[in-house]
C-alpha cells in the first residue's frame, strides 16, 4: 500500500466513516444496501478508470455493457423454457448465423472488390439479401417463442443454474461485454475522441433498444424477475434450525437477521471481486504495458513512432475495460434478481460513472474505487438530505400550499443538480480528483 | 389510379409529413450543435438540456400570457413567448459561458475536457429543468389544431385515405425556415456573421484581424440559444413536453450534425432530414402502402416493417457510425478533430 499517502486513506476513512454513520441513523440494513451498490459502483468505476485513465479512451457507452452484464444474469440462471426452445429455437440460431455471415461476407467484399461502383452494389446487394433471407427465418422463430406462454415467459430463457453457479454469470457478463466491445472496437476505434464518445453512446442506446424490443432473448420490456442469486435466501435461512438459534445468541429478531446474514453475504462476495480486480489494475498500472498504455495515451505520436501499435492496444484495453463493466453490470442483476430493461438510463448508468472516475482521480485504481464509493453515496443521500431540506424550506409555508407541494416534488431532482455541481467543481479546482493519478 | 393516389397520400401522411416536421427540428437542433462545435471547438452534450432549459421558460411565458389573456387567434400563443424564451435562455448559456466555458478556454483545454464539463453542465441544467417544471408530460399547445383534418380531406377529394396536416407541422416548417435563412443571412452578410466564420475557420488569423474573441463567443452563444430554444418549442408543440425527451434527442441531434459534416451549416439542414427520414420510414409499417400497390395476391400478410419503433433512435446511430465509417467528414465534407 506504499503508493497510499496518509491523505488518502484519510479519504477512505472518511467513507467508511459516512457508511457507519448510516449505519447509525438510518439503520444496519441500509448501511449495507448503500455498501453494496457502493462495491458494484467501485468495479464499474475501474472499468471506465482502465479505459480513460489508462488510454484516454473516450467510451461513454457504459451503460450498453452494464446491460449487457445484465443479460448474462438471465442467460445463465432462468430456467430454459423448453418448449420455446422446440418452437423457434432452431430457427433463431439458423437466422442467427445467417444474420452473421451476412455480416463477414459483406465485410469480405468490401475488403477484396476493388473500390467503385461495382463494390458499393455488390456490398449493398449482400446486406439487402441477407436482411431479406434472415427475416424469413427470423420472423417465425420470434413469433414461436414469442407465442410460448408469453403471459410467463415468451422467452428462451437461459441455462437454469442456480445458487453458487450464479457465481459464473459474472464472468459471463464480462464476456458477452468483451466480445460486444471487440466489434465495437474493431469499428469504432479508429474514430477521433469526440467522434469515439458519440458513436459509443449511440452504441448504448442501439444495446437498450435491442434488450426492450428482442422478448425472445429477454423478455424485453416484460422484465425478467426471480434471477436466482449465488447468495443464500432469507426464508431457507429462516427455516434452518441452526440459523435461528444463532440469532437467538446474538439476541436479534431471526427475520432481521436472515436480512443481516444475505447481505453481509453479498458484501464478502462483492469485496472479494472488487479487491481482485483492484490487485489486477494495480499490477498492470505498474507494469511495462501499463506504462506503455499511459505512454500512448500522453503522445499517441510519439508512442506510434517507438513502434507501439496504437489501434491493436486501443483495442486491448477497450475489450478489458468493457469486461469489468460487463461482470459489474451482472452482479448488479444478482443482486437486484431481475432485468429491467427499461431502467438503463444513461444519467445513471454512464454519465454517473464518468462522475465517480473524474471525481475519485482518472488515472489512479485507488482514486477510482474511492470516487466510485462517494459519488454513489451522495447519490442516495442527496435525495434523502434534499427532502429533509425541502421540509424545513417549507415548514412555515401553509400546508398543502402549491408552493409547498412543488418544492417537496422536486426534491427528488436536486441529486442531478448537485451531481453537476460537483462535476464541475471538481474539474474547476481538483482537475485531477481527490487521488491524484501519479 | 386511385390506388396509386391512396398510395401517395398514405406517404405524405405518414412519411414525408411528419418527416419533415422532425427534420426541421432536428435540423435546428443540429446547426447549434454545429455553431458549438466549429466556433468553440467541442462536442456539447449540454445541447439537448439547452433545449429543454429554453423551451421550458416559452412554456412558463405561455402560461403567464394566457394567464393575462393573450393569444395569437389560432396559432399557439407559444410563438408569441418564444422571444422571451430565447432571452431566458440567451441569458442562461452567457451565465455558463462565464462561470464555466471561459475558465477551459483560456487554459486551452483540450477539447475532451470540454466535453466533460459539458456532461456536468448537462446534469445540472437537467436537475435545474425537472425541479422548476417538474417531469410530466405537458401540453402546451393552443390555438387551431388542424390546417386539415383527415375526414375533411377524405370528403373533399373521395379518396379512401385520408391527409391531416397539423397546424404544428407548418409552423414548424414554416418557422424553420425563416430561422435558417435569418441564421444565414447573418453569418455571410453580416460583419458579425463574418467575423464568426473567420473565427471558425482560422482562430490564429482572426485575431490577427482584429476580432475580438469573447465578442465571437458570445454572440455564437446567443444564435446557439436562439436555434435551441426554437428547435425545442417546435418539437414541444409537435409532440409534447418532457424534460427527459429532450435529452434523448442529443442522440439523433448528434447523429444528424455528424452525419452532415460537423462544422458545417448546410451538412447540419441536410444531416437533419436524412435522419428523420431514415428514422421514420424504416420503422413505418408499409403494408398499406403495397396494398394499394400490388395485386390482391402479391399483398403481404405482415406489417412489412423493416424495423420495430423501439430502434427509432438505433436507426439514426446505425446510419452514424456508417457514415463515420465510409466518411468521416460526413456529407458536407465538415472539419475533423
Amino acid at each position: 500500500m506504499s503508493q497510499l499517502s496518509a491523505r488518502d486513506l484519510g479519504l477512505f476513512g472518511l467513507v467508511a466513516v459516512l457508511i457507519l454513520g448510516t449505519g447509525i441513523f438510518q439503520g444496519v440494513n441500509t448501511a449495507l444496501v448503500l455498501l453494496n451498490m457502493g462495491l458494484v459502483s467501485a468495479i464499474m468505476s475501474l472499468g471506465v478508470n482502465l479505459q480513460w485513465g489508462f488510454a484516454g479512451l473516450f467510451n461513454i457507452g457504459v451503460m450498453g455493457f452494464v446491460a449487457l452484464g445484465g443479460l448474462a444474469a438471465v442467460l445463465i440462471g432462468m430456467p430454459p423454457t423448453t418448449e420455446a426452445i422446440a418452437a423457434g429455437g432452431g430457427g433463431m440460431a439458423i437466422a442467427m448465423t445467417l444474420g452473421a455471415a451476412t455480416i463477414v461476407a459483406a465485410i469480405v467484399a468490401y475488403r477484396h472488390l476493388a473500390a467503385g461502383l461495382t463494390r458499393n452494389l455488390a456490398v449493398l446487394g449482400i446486406v439487402v439479401v441477407g436482411f431479406l433471407v434472415y427475416r424469413t427465418f427470423f420472423d417465425p422463430a420470434r413469433d414461436a417463442i414469442e407465442a410460448v406462454n408469453p403471459a410467463g415467459t415468451g422467452y428462451l430463457g437461459g441455462f437454469g443454474l442456480e445458487g453458487a453457479g450464479m457465481i459464473l454469470a459474472w464472468p459471463a457478463g464480462g464476456l458477452i461485454a468483451a466480445g460486444a466491445a471487440w466489434v465495437i472496437g474493431k469499428t469504432a476505434l479508429g474514430l477521433r475522441s469526440d467522434y469515439l464518445a458519440i458513436a459509443t453512446l449511440g452504441i448504448a442506446e442501439i444495446i437498450i433498444a435491442i434488450l426492450k424490443a428482442e422478448d425472445w432473448l429477454s423478455r424485453g420490456v416484460k422484465n425478467v424477475v426471480g434471477i436466482p442469486r449465488p447468495v443464500s435466501y432469507e426464508v431457507d435461512l429462516q427455516a434452518d434450525p441452526a440459523f435461528a438459534e444463532r440469532a437467538d445468541a446474538f439476541g436479534l429478531d431471526i427475520v432481521a437477521a436472515s436480512t443481516l446474514q444475505v447481505r453481509l453475504e453479498w458484501t464478502i462476495l462483492f469485496t472479494i471481486v472488487l479487491v481482485l480486480i483492484l490487485v489486477l489494475a494495480q499490477l498492470a498500472l505498474n507494469s511495462p504495458w501499463g506504462r506503455m498504455m499511459r505512454a500512448i495515451r500522453d503522445n499517441e505520436t510519439a508512442a506510434e513512432a517507438m513502434g507501439k501499435d496504437v489501434t491493436a492496444r486501443h483495442l486491448q484495453i477497450f475489450v478489458l475495460g468493457s469486461a469489468i463493466l460487463g461482470m459489474a453490470g451482472a452482479m448488479m442483476t444478482t443482486l437486484d434478481s431481475q432485468l429491467t430493461p427499461s431502467a438503463y438510463q444513461p444519467l445513471r448508468f454512464t454519465f454517473l460513472i464518468w462522475v465517480m472516475v473524474i471525481v475519485g482521480g482518472s488515472g489512479n485504481n485507488f482514486g477510482a474505487v474511492l470516487g466510485g464509493f462517494i459519488i454513489w453515496f451522495l447519490w442516495v443521500q442527496v435525495e434523502v438530505g434534499a427532502a429533509f431540506i425541502m421540509e424545513v424550506i417549507t415548514a412555515p409555508l401553509p400546508d398543502g400550499s402549491a408552493l409547498e407541494t412543488h418544492l417537496l416534488a422536486g426534491a427528488p431532482h436536486m441529486r442531478l443538480l448537485t451531481m453537476g455541481l460537483v462535476l464541475l467543481l471538481m474539474l474547476r479546482f481538483f482537475p485531477r480528483g481527490l487521488i491524484p493519478e501519479r | 389510379m386511385t390506388d396509386i393516389l391512396n398510395a401517395i397520400i398514405v406517404i405524405l401522411n405518414f412519411i414525408v409529413i411528419p418527416g419533415v416536421a422532425y427534420g426541421s427540428q432536428l435540423a435546428l437542433g443540429a446547426l447549434g450543435v454545429t455553431l458549438v462545435y466549429s466556433i468553440l471547438r467541442f462536442s456539447n452534450f449540454a445541447h439537448g438540456d439547452t433545449m429543454a432549459f429554453g423551451t421550458m421558460f416559452v412554456i412558463l411565458f405561455t402560461w403567464w400570457m394566457q394567464g393575462l389573456g393573450l393569444s395569437l387567434g389560432p396559432l399557439p400563443t407559444a410563438l408569441l413567448a418564444l422571444p422571451l424564451g430565447i432571452g431566458a435562455c440567451a441569458l442562461m448559456v452567457l451565465f455558463t459561458d462565464r462561470s464555466v466555458y471561459r475558465f477551459y478556454r483560456r487554459q486551452k483545454a483540450s477539447p475532451v475536457i470540454l466535453v466533460i464539463v459539458s456532461m456536468g453542465v448537462m446534469f445540472v441544467l437537467n436537475g435545474v429543468t425537472r425541479f422548476i417544471i417538474g417531469v410530466d408530460d405537458i401540453r402546451f399547445a393552443d390555438g387551431e389544431r388542424f390546417i386539415i383534418r383527415a375526414r375533411d380531406f377524405r370528403d373533399a377529394t373521395g379518396l379512401d385515405e385520408g391527409l391531416a396536416f397539423r397546424t404544428s407541422q407548418a409552423i414548424t416548417i414554416v418557422v424553420a425556415v425563416i430561422a435558417v435563412a435569418a441564421l444565414f443571412y447573418f453569418l455571410n452578410k453580416t460583419r458579425t456573421g463574418k467575423s464568426m466564420r473567420a473565427f471558425s475557420d482560422n482562430e490564429d488569423l482572426a485575431l490577427l484581424s482584429g476580432i475580438n474573441p469573447e465578442k465571437v463567443v458570445a454572440v455564437t452563444w446567443i444564435v446557439v440559444a436562439a436555434l435551441a430554444t426554437t428547435a425545442g418549442t417546435l418539437y414541444g408543440l409537435d409532440k409534447s413536453y418532457k424534460a427527459f425527451t429532450y435529452f434523448q434527442l442529443l442522440l439523433p441531434i448528434f447523429a444528424a450534425a455528424i452525419v452532415g459534416g460537423l462544422g458545417s451549416p448546410v451538412g447540419a439542414i441536410v444531416g437533419g432530414f436524412v435522419i428523420a427520414f431514415a428514422e421514420i420510414a424504416l420503422t413505418y409499417p408499409l403494408r398499406k402502402v403495397l396494398a394499394y400497390l400490388l395485386p390482391e395476391s402479391l399483398e403481404p400478410d405482415g406489417l412489412v416493417q423493416l424495423l420495430t419503433t423501439d430502434y427509432k433512435f438505433a436507426v439514426s446511430f446505425a446510419i452514424l457510425v456508417i457514415v463515420l465509417l465510409f466518411k468521416p467528414t460526413g456529407i458536407m465534407k465538415g472539419k475533423a478533430l
